[in-house]
């Protein structure tokens, strides 16, 4: 997997005193996280969790409070120090690292946006998205100049002499951002960056990063507890749970099949319509769909297929990469969104 | 406190109340409490007089002797010894050198006329400056009034030699301080070995460091500022450790993901935002560091001090008021002017929006600097600005006029004052200290060792064995007991204040805006100078001694309670309040019990407040452990008495301090034990 900008593997995180034996040993990391905590006084954080992050992806991890994904997400940088596996970043082995390669990685290679944004109160705006800058030792003027960019590519040019506790939170959100972005790293990491940010400032904080995801083509690990942001964000989204990964995979797989009753329990309030694509209704061709019905991509989403299906007088056909794979009829439209209707 | 707490669940119970309830029972704590004090008091009644160990004034024992014969060793050995040769007499010298920088320039110089270099125009100028620089136009002229005033007092030389010396320490204090409390706040290893130190430098009455440094320093300026720096330096590591350690962990984090050194760190993370904090220490360090040189006068510090204790020693109230205010004034300036510097290290936006940009700010500290220039040029040239004109000396009509007042008020309210301290002596204190002084001392042995099991177990009754067994040893068992029996009496006097005060602040959130400043100034007063007032009142006895310790010791315990009180949930006082409780039923079943972790604190800190004040009280006539000390320091043949005296101080101090520590901190609850995962950071 060399194409993978973060390859985890065998990841644990164990706290508690002799956390470290617990991967180790097949009896104790067999067992479930309550029987642990009585048998040995550890927790596992995260448990023997293994995935690869594309070069450009948007990956989710995600899960309720005390899933684990806040502390996966920091062994990723280290920040909490893994107890076992292998993290690599650009193909290096960061559980491996020195202190300074260590160092090297978090200015150059990846950078952390924060849910409580993490802001030097005693610094400016420019200050703080300098900061990264500084530290790594460029000259002043170099930092400033970058600074300013990229506080204008976040929208708050014109801030740049506040200090963060005259922002608002959404602002102060965007300074950690262009903090992050300032030191053009390869991958960002999100820890809950939204979820101290009212709904409405969330959605435009959600629209920006996508806006840059699109603009920049950044790698991004982007942790949350809530699904409806895993899956306006992710490209694939990992959910986890008692630290261990339940299922990886894009927003409609995790609609379409849950891997069990965790995730169908998860995902049912999601209106399935917006989410699913045709493949996931499509039924075998019959014999009296004529050959000139309408073709649709499997990729559709529903939602933008009900016109056509409601308006075709035969069922529509589904083409993978230029193959028919399937029908889609009125019926099979209606069922998802009485399914949806009945969910919500 | 448990009988409270049974009542307390039985109140809140929601549950209906099943059919029948346990009998209350007296917990096993109560019960020993209860022995305890059975045992004392019969001890007292069959036994009194018997097995007392008292040691009258004069009398020596063998270990004294020893002491005194240790002394006249260091004394004729300090030249060849190669610990005096090569550590200690550097030190001394390095340490009096620094010292005589400043007071060369404030106060006097050695040679010639005598005089300051910058005279008192000069230092007058010059001190209000940096006061501006540091701090704001106001405190600045606060600072140039009263040291004005200190020359219409007649006091400026004696002034400028306190402040010398406070300034030697408090530099000195922070070149020690400031990297320990760095180490501290940035390492758990180093915080945890410097704690209990620290803990243990706190409890120790500012007195006891005077003998053994005077003995290893000499008496003089060296010794008064290096006992001065252990006292002062405290604070400034606990508060800059405390600063260090109190950065927001999604700070850090955040620099750490960004790839800061421990060094970026440092520089551009934590010292920076525990900014506030560290100028809050120096604050605290240069009050403490005033008290301390004021009360070093016993070792021939120069300055205010020694006035106040000549005053003390020859009952002249009215020179003692007049030293006395100099100290007081002294003290607000130098509180005034370090809190005005920790308002500046703010982050900008959290400071008051001051009218003048920085760059303007920049151009008037640089033009008065100049003016301060040419006024320190002038102080040189001319004798009525180097030395304060004698014409206008204010001194001798304050003296005067407080003389009078004192008398006035000796003649005319003695019914009152009379009567009370009689009242209170005879009522409380007498029969209270013959209790404790006239009990065998194996029976007290018995009783403390109760006590201590009661709040601490097998390991408390070990330490407070040790610690009679150790008072014992150094011959002064009556003297110690006088000092326990005046320590407790005014402790219960602190501790009805506290609750009183602090229960009305606590629920009165006005009261408590109106008694704040007023508890901070008194906390800020040096503990000298508290005795001067009540001598003027009571005159020399051990009554003066006790009120003193009680107003130095309440303001510390009734912000305590008060911070108890106003810290229980409100949530909680509503509840009450909702089931029908009155006033008097929330306070004594839900504030009172659910702050007693803040009871067990203000009387720990009230004890020791007070135990540092009956000590400095000997200089008004209270007898015990204080007057052997104070003694120890005038008479050569007392030194190792006094020492004793000394040593004896630190381990009543300990006894005390580790059983009320036990007794706030094992509190009666519940603890909660959850495991909390111990995260490990990358260095």
């Amino acid at each position: 997997m060399n194409s993978s900008a973060i390859s985890v593997r065998n990841l644990w995180k164990v706290f508690g005193s002799g956390g470290a034996k617990i991967p180790l040993d097949p009896e104790l990391s067999a067992l479930p996280s309550s029987n642990l905590l009585e048998r040995t006084g550890c927790v596992a954080a995260v448990r023997n969790m293994s995935f690869d992050v594309a070069k450009g992806e948007v990956f989710v991890i995600m899960g309720l409070s005390g899933s684990g994904k806040s502390t996966l997400i920091r062994c990723l940088t280290r920040l909490i120090e893994p107890t076992s596996g292998s993290v690599s970043i650009g193909g290096q082995d960061i559980l491996q690292a020195r202190p300074a390669e260590l160092r090297d990685l978090r200015r150059q290679k990846m950078s952390m946006v924060f849910q409580h944004f993490g802001l030097l109160p005693h610094r400016t705006v420019l200050d703080n998205v300098a900061y990264g800058l500084q530290i790594r030792g460029a000259a002043k003027n170099e930092r400033y100049a970058r600074s300013r960019e990229v506080i204008e590519l976040v929208g708050l040019k014109g801030y740049e002499s506040h200090f963060p506790e005259q922002l608002s939170g959404g602002m102060q959100q965007r300074v950690g951002l262009a903090r992050a972005l300032a030191g053009d790293p390869d991958a960002i990491l999100f820890d809950e960056p939204f979820s101290a940010l009212d709904p409405l400032i969330r959605r435009d904080m959600q629209a920006e990063v996508i806006r840059l995801h699109k603009d920049m083509g950044k790698t991004m690990v982007f942790v949350t507890h809530d699904l409806s942001e895993a899956l306006k964000l992710g490209d694939r989204i990992l959910i986890m749970r008692h630290g261990e990964a339940v299922q990886c995979g894009t927003g409609d797989e995790l609609v379409g099949s849950p891997a069990n009753d965790y995730i169908a329990d998860f995902v049912s309030e999601v209106p399935r319509s917006d989410v699913l694509t045709l493949k996931w209704i499509a039924e075998p061709v019959a014999s009296s769909t004529p050959g000139d019905a309408p073709v649709l991509s499997s990729a559709t989403i529903i939602r933008d297929a009900i016109h056509t299906v409601m308006h075709s007088s035969s069922p529509v056909l589904v083409e993978d990469s230029g193959t028919i794979t399937g029908q889609i009829d009125r019926d099979s439209i209606l069922s998802v969104l009485r399914s949806t209707r009945a969910a919500a | 406190m448990s009988a409270t707490l049974i009542e307390l669940e039985k109140t809140s119970g929601t549950e209906p109340a099943p059919a029948k309830l346990p009998r209350r029972r007296l917990s096993r704590r109560a019960l020993l409490l209860l022995s305890a004090a059975v045992v004392w008091i019969a001890g007292f009644v069959f036994l009194h007089g018997t097995g007392t160990l008292a040691l009258p004034t004069s009398e020596l024992t063998d270990l004294h002797r020893s002491l005194n014969h240790f002394n006249s060793w260091v004394a004729s050995n300090r030249d060849d010894n190669p610990v005096f040769l090569y550590l200690l007499s550097p030190l001394r010298s390095a340490v009096d050198a620094v010292a005589a920088v400043f007071t060369t320039v404030f106060a006097a110089s050695s040679i010639g006329l005598g005089l300051p270099e910058i005279g008192w125009l000069g230092t007058v100028a010059l001190l209000g400056w940096i006061a501006f620089a540091v701090g704001n136009a106001r405190v600045a002229l606060l600072t140039v009034a009263v040291f004005t005033f200190f020359g219409l007092q007649g006091l400026f030389v004696e002034a400028a030699h306190t402040f010398a010396l406070v300034v030697t320490a408090v530099l000195l204090s922070l070149l020690v301080g400031l990297p320990m409390g760095v180490l501290a706040g940035v390492s758990g290893r180093v915080e945890k070995i410097i704690t209990p130190v620290l803990d243990f430098m706190q409890i120790l009455p500012t007195f006891v460091y005077l003998a053994p440094l005077a003995l290893v320093f000499l008496i003089g300026p060296a010794s008064a500022v290096i006992a001065t720096v252990i006292y002062a330096a405290p604070p400034i590591i606990r508060l800059t450790a405390h600063g260090i350690r109190g950065i927001p962990e999604n700070t850090r984090e955040a620099s750490d993901s960004l790839g800061t050194t421990s060094l970026q760190r440092l520089f551009t993370l934590q010292i920076p935002m525990a900014k506030r904090t560290i100028v809050m220490g120096i604050n605290q360090g240069t009050m403490a560091a005033l008290s301390m040189v004021t009360i070093a006068a016993l070792i021939a510090a120069p300055g205010l001090g020694q006035v106040v204790v000549r005053a003390l020693q020859s009952l002249d109230v009215g020179t003692a008021v007049n030293a006395g205010l100099s100290i007081v004034l002294m003290a607000i300036m130098l509180d005034r002017v370090t809190t005005a510097a920790s308002e500046r290290a703010l982050p900008a936006t959290q400071r008051r929006r001051s009218r003048v940009s920085r760059r303007t700010r920049m151009i008037v500290v640089g033009a008065t600097f100049a003016l301060v220039l040419m006024l320190v040029q002038l102080s040189r040239t001319m004798l009525w600005a180097a030395r304060f004109p004698q014409e206008v000396n204010l001194g001798p009509a304050i003296t005067g006029g407080v003389d009078n007042a004192s008398e006035w008020l000796q003649t005319h309210l003695f019914l009152l004052t009379g009567a009370f301290r009689e009242a209170v002596t005879l009522a409380f204190l007498n029969p209270f200290q013959t209790a404790v002084t006239e009990t065998p001392f194996f029976i007290m042995f018995a009783a403390l060792a109760l006590v201590a099991y009661a709040f601490g177990g097998w390991k408390l009754t070990a330490l407070v064995l040790a610690c009679l067994t150790m008072i014992i040893y150094l011959g002064l068992w009556g003297d110690a007991m006088v000092t326990l029996a005046s320590t407790l009496v005014a402790t219960v006097i602190v501790m009805v204040l506290g609750i009183v005060f602090g229960v009305a602040m606590g629920r009165s959130s006005r009261f408590d805006k109106l008694m704040r400043p007023v508890l901070d100034a008194g906390q800020t007063l040096p503990a000298f100078v508290y005795l001067v007032p009540f001598l003027g009142l009571f005159g020399a006895t051990r009554f003066t001694a006790i009120i003193a310790g009680v107003i130095y010791a309440a303001p510390a315990a009734i912000k305590i309670m008060a911070d108890g009180i106003s810290g229980v949930s409100p949530t909680v006082v509503e509840a009450a309040v909702a089931s029908g409780s009155t006033p008097w039923q929330v306070i004594t079943k839900v504030q009172l019990p659910m702050a007693r972790k803040s009871l067990g604190l203000a009387a720990n800190q009230g004890l020791i407040y007070v135990l540092a004040m009956v000590v400095v009280g000997a200089l008004v006539g209270a007898g015990g452990l204080g007057y052997d000390v104070v003694a120890g320091f005038v008479q050569s043949s007392l030194f190792g008495k006094g020492l004793a005296a000394g040593l004896a101080i630190v381990f009543l101090g300990i006894l005390l301090d580790r059983i009320t520590q036990a007794a706030a901190f094992t509190a009666p609850s519940r603890s909660l034990s959850t495991a909390q995962p111990t995260t490990t950071k990358e260095a």
